[in-house]
């Protein structure tokens, strides 16, 4: 199989070009680590940001970096932990989960618009994403937004292809808006809570004045023979003893929490961010997106027609992590037919490609919004090179 | 005033008047259409006022279905259709043409539910920003993007420009805030797009929504995320010697790892204008004032103050005025909000609204004046600080209609300026009319056929706000 590499924008734009006529279909890649997302697809080449890399602006007064879409994320992490700054949203690390190797690059977190527990304070990549450069079907270079984090100009084409997994454009260059990392991080762990409690916990905390930046729920035997449920406060130090004191006293009917600090709380999250209590197993792994209060009710519902099925929960509840047997469908009808009546939608994240094939691995779409996605991907990619068939049969 | 070309009528649809009137009153109740010159004449401009076009009728519908019905309507007919939220566009978004019908979502104004536990409210599109949060101020929370305008403008108008405010350092402008939209396509189809829930699936089609500046469809209910407010919030007053000192104190503050939920800026000509109006107690000796918020506990706005105090001292601060009380806070916010009104009472302006990398901010300001001082007008400033999106209020006479000109010039300037420095047009309050033809000074012709090819999936035959955004040459159709 070939791979391109082009290290320009100016010959990823000609290697477009190049296949345009024969309509040779390209995979997208950026570091690999992912490339299990989605529904398996039929390409004859790739096109790689392997050669376009570097960090290319980085102004730490304006909370801004610019990177081309090859760079590693790791450099990326570095250049900003030397100036105390980082990424808002915590992208999540697939390599656990997919026992893929290589390196993450900035490009790919763009792309599949990955985030982590974060989000439910700080929000997504995508809304961190203020501005991208990408090699569209037609050949031609294109940017949306820029380098200012309040930007209105034209249509926002940065959200459109934050997410769409390399099936719009090559994306060449994204710029971000970054965050002073904070001065202290400490999390609060409650022990034996049911799911529902829980999440009424985790709702209460929330909905407080005192700012929790992640929250999740282990139920019991996920990960520890006691179900444990975590907020993360991030602040100042002063901040933090008050804020923990003040959500100790207003959750104190749930018990005196276990206060978790360095290296222990890092691993903590670390592990859900990435799904590890499904790395290594032969479990399909799907991530449902629900309303807080609808992810213990989704998560029972489902259990009564999967009962092998393991959860658990991040974003207050709204994040529903679920493994089940890689057997026919996966369990996608019974997980479903458990939140249609909930709204929310479910996303196959891992399973072999043969059930990814056969089974939606997106949310299924209405016929008006499967026509938009269609017609979007036709005005991006006229002759469908990119990525075809990797969010919907046929697009 | 007459730079800014509107596409000539058609004179096919504008002969069909009176059939086209017939068909819309077999879809809505007679009081919701509106087709008399005088009861057409309040929906003939928003806040660009200097632009007026009489629309061929106003539709007022009260339910998704008859928006769903009236777009079908125009669809098969061919008419073009103006979306309008509250009319409070600055870029004159919601300014009709001749041939169009304006589809107005004001009776839409009710708040359909309010999940604490879920932090969402969910709301028809007419239901003002102010009265949402008022909807649930006393439960502690509020909807964070806080336009000037948010008294009156809309939740639908703010998707429609993705809508900012003073506020967004913290928590962003309306994409960041909104979970799910009802959207109506031009064929009448409803769709749901996003939820109750995060990040669906799938493109991000919100995304794509929110900014469309109404060329998309027409969003008739919306779920948008509500916040918890902190347990206090604190303005304090900054006065500076130079505008240069203050931005480099603005640059020191995030430098040492600080965001405060606001950060404003006024120069002495926007101070004198404000106080005038709101007698806010702003010091009137500086030649620059930054008003920054903190929030939190008294202990923790005391400690985050002290070190944004620190700061400002090694930047050389003049003057440092906290709020002691909700009211004197009310009334810091008072002057900054009222600014564009208070401007309005000494002069007719234009607010112009690019946003520039910050560390720009000293030459920028220099040029601007140079460039308002060669026109021979006057310019206040105030922007907000901390994501460098500028407003400079260029002071005009328009009833001169050479200085009316002028003014209209020196605004191009300055928004060609903006993007010179690595910025962009607009911050957050959109392209409309007023920026349309500068979108090729932002973008090339490949960048804006990408938009105009995404735009035709919507709409292949520019029905929808058609005048808007993109430069009437060189339209791309389905």
């Amino acid at each position: 199989m070939t791979i391109h590499t082009p290290t320009t924008e100016a010959q990823a734009c000609a290697v477009v070009k190049s296949v345009i006529g024969s309509a040779i279909p390209l995979a997208i890649r950026g570091g690999g680590t992912r490339a299990g997302l989605g529904r398996p697809t039929q390409t004859q080449a790739t096109l790689s940001s392997a050669g376009l890399t570097g960090i290319t602006l980085y102004e730490p007064a304006e909370m801004v970096i610019g990177a081309r879409a090859g760079t590693p994320l790791a450099e990326v992490r570095k250049t900003l932990a030397e100036r105390g700054q980082m990424l808002p949203f915590e992208p999540m690390d697939h390599r656990p989960l997919f026992g893929s190797g290589g390196e993450p690059t900035i490009g790919a977190v763009a792309a599949g618009n990955i985030s982590g527990p974060r989000r439910i304070n700080a929000g997504a990549a995508r809304d961190s994403l203020i501005g991208i450069r990408l090699v569209n079907g037609k050949g031609e270079a294109i940017k949306s937004g820029g380098r200012v984090m309040k930007n209105v100009t034209g249509l926002d084409l940065v959200k459109l292809v934050a997410g769409s997994h390399g099936t719009l454009g090559f994306l060449t260059e994204v710029i971000f808006r970054v965050l002073p990392v904070p001065e202290r991080i400490v999390t609060l762990c409650w022990h034996g809570l049911s799911d529902s409690d829980a999440v009424i916990l985790l709702s209460r905390a929330l909905g407080s004045p005192f700012e929790p930046f992640a929250a999740a729920h282990l139920p019991a035997g996920i990960a520890g023979e006691a179900a444990r449920t975590l907020l993360r406060l991030e602040n100042f130090s002063v901040s933090i003893d008050y804020r923990a004191g003040e959500l100790k006293a207003l959750l104190a009917a749930y018990g005196e929490p276990e206060l978790i600090e360095g290296s222990a709380s890092e691993a903590l999250w670390r592990d859900i961010r990435d799904a590890a209590v499904f790395a290594g197993t032969q479990e399909a792994v799907w991530r449902l997106s629900l309303a807080p209060t609808n992810g213990p009710k989704a998560a029972a519902a489902i259990a009564a027609a999967l009962p092998q099925a393991r959860h658990y929960y991040d974003w207050g509840g709204g994040l529903l992590w679920l493994g089940v047997p890689a057997q026919g469908d996966a369990g996608a009808a019974a997980i479903r037919r458990a939140i249609a009546p909930l709204g929310g939608h479910a996303t196959l994240v891992r399973a072999p490609d043969a059930i990814r094939a056969s089974v939606p691995v997106f949310e299924p779409l209405s016929a008006p919004l499967l026509r938009v996605t269609a017609g979007i991907k036709t005005s991006f990619d006229p002759a469908g090179i990119f990525e075809p068939g990797r969010m919907y049969a046929g697009v | 005033m007459s730079a800014i070309a509107f596409p000539v009528p058609d004179a096919a649809i504008i002969a069909r008047r009176e059939e086209i009137i017939a068909g819309l009153a077999r879809l809505v109740a007679p009081e919701a259409l509106i087709t008399s010159a005088d009861e057409r004449r309040p929906y003939e401009t928003d806040a660009l006022t200097a632009y007026r076009r009489l629309p061929l009728a106003v539709v007022l519908p009260s339910t998704t279905q008859q928006v769903a019905a009236v777009l079908a309507f125009c669809h098969e007919q061919g008419v073009p259709v103006v979306p309008r939220g509250a009319g409070t566009s600055l870029a004159g978004g919601a300014i009709p043409q001749e041939d169009a019908v304006v589809i107005g979502i004001s009776k839409m104004n009710r708040i359909l539910e309010i999940d604490y536990a879920n932090r969402i409210a969910r709301v028809e599109a007419g239901v003002t920003n102010l009265a949402v949060t008022g909807a649930v101020m006393a439960e502690g929370f509020f909807y964070a993007p806080d336009p000037s305008s948010q008294l009156a403008c809309s939740i639908g108008g703010n998707i429609g420009m993705n809508s900012g405010g003073a506020h967004c350092l913290k928590y962003g402008v309306t994409t960041n805030n909104v979970l799910g939209v009802t959207l109506v396509m031009l064929d009448g189809s409803i769709v749901e797009i996003g939820g109750a829930h995060l990040d669906s699936g799938g493109l991000d089609l919100l995304g794509l929504i929110v900014g469309s500046e109404g060329q998309l469809g027409i969003v008739t209910e919306a779920t948008v995320r509500i916040l918890r407010a902190a347990e206090g919030a604190r303005p304090v007053l900054f006065g500076f010697p130079t505008s240069e000192q203050a931005g480099a104190a603005v640059a020191a503050i995030i430098g040492a790892g600080i965001i405060p939920v606001a950060m404003e800026f006024m120069d002495k000509p926007a101070i004198e204008i404000c106080e005038a109006f709101a007698k806010a107690g702003y010091p009137m000796d500086v030649e620059a004032l930054l008003i920054i918020e903190v929030e939190g506990s008294d202990a923790e706005m005391d400690a985050q103050l002290a070190r944004i105090v620190a700061i400002a001292r090694e930047h050389g601060v003049q003057t440092v005025k906290e709020s002691r009380s909700a009211m004197e806070a009310a009334a810091i916010w008072k002057g900054r909000k009222s600014a564009f009104g208070a401007t309005g009472r000494i002069a007719d302006y234009i607010c112009m609204d690019g946003t520039i990398p910050t560390g720009q901010l000293p030459h920028v300001l220099r040029r601007m004046a140079e460039i308002v001082q060669g026109y021979g007008l006057r310019v206040a400033n105030v922007f907000h600080a901390g994501d460098g999106n500028l407003h400079p209020l260029i002071l005009y006479n328009c009833n001169d209609p050479v200085e009316a000109q002028k003014a209209e010039d020196a605004g191009m300037d300055i928004l060609k300026l903006c993007v010179e420095v690595g910025g962009c047009l607009t911050g957050e309050h959109g392209v409309g009319i007023e920026k349309r033809d500068l979108m090729t000074v932002q973008f090339n012709p490949a960048d804006l056929q990408q938009q105009m090819r995404v735009r035709a999936v919507f709409d292949g035959q520019w029905l929808m706000n058609p005048a808007k955004v993109f430069p009437l040459e060189g339209r791309v159709a389905a």
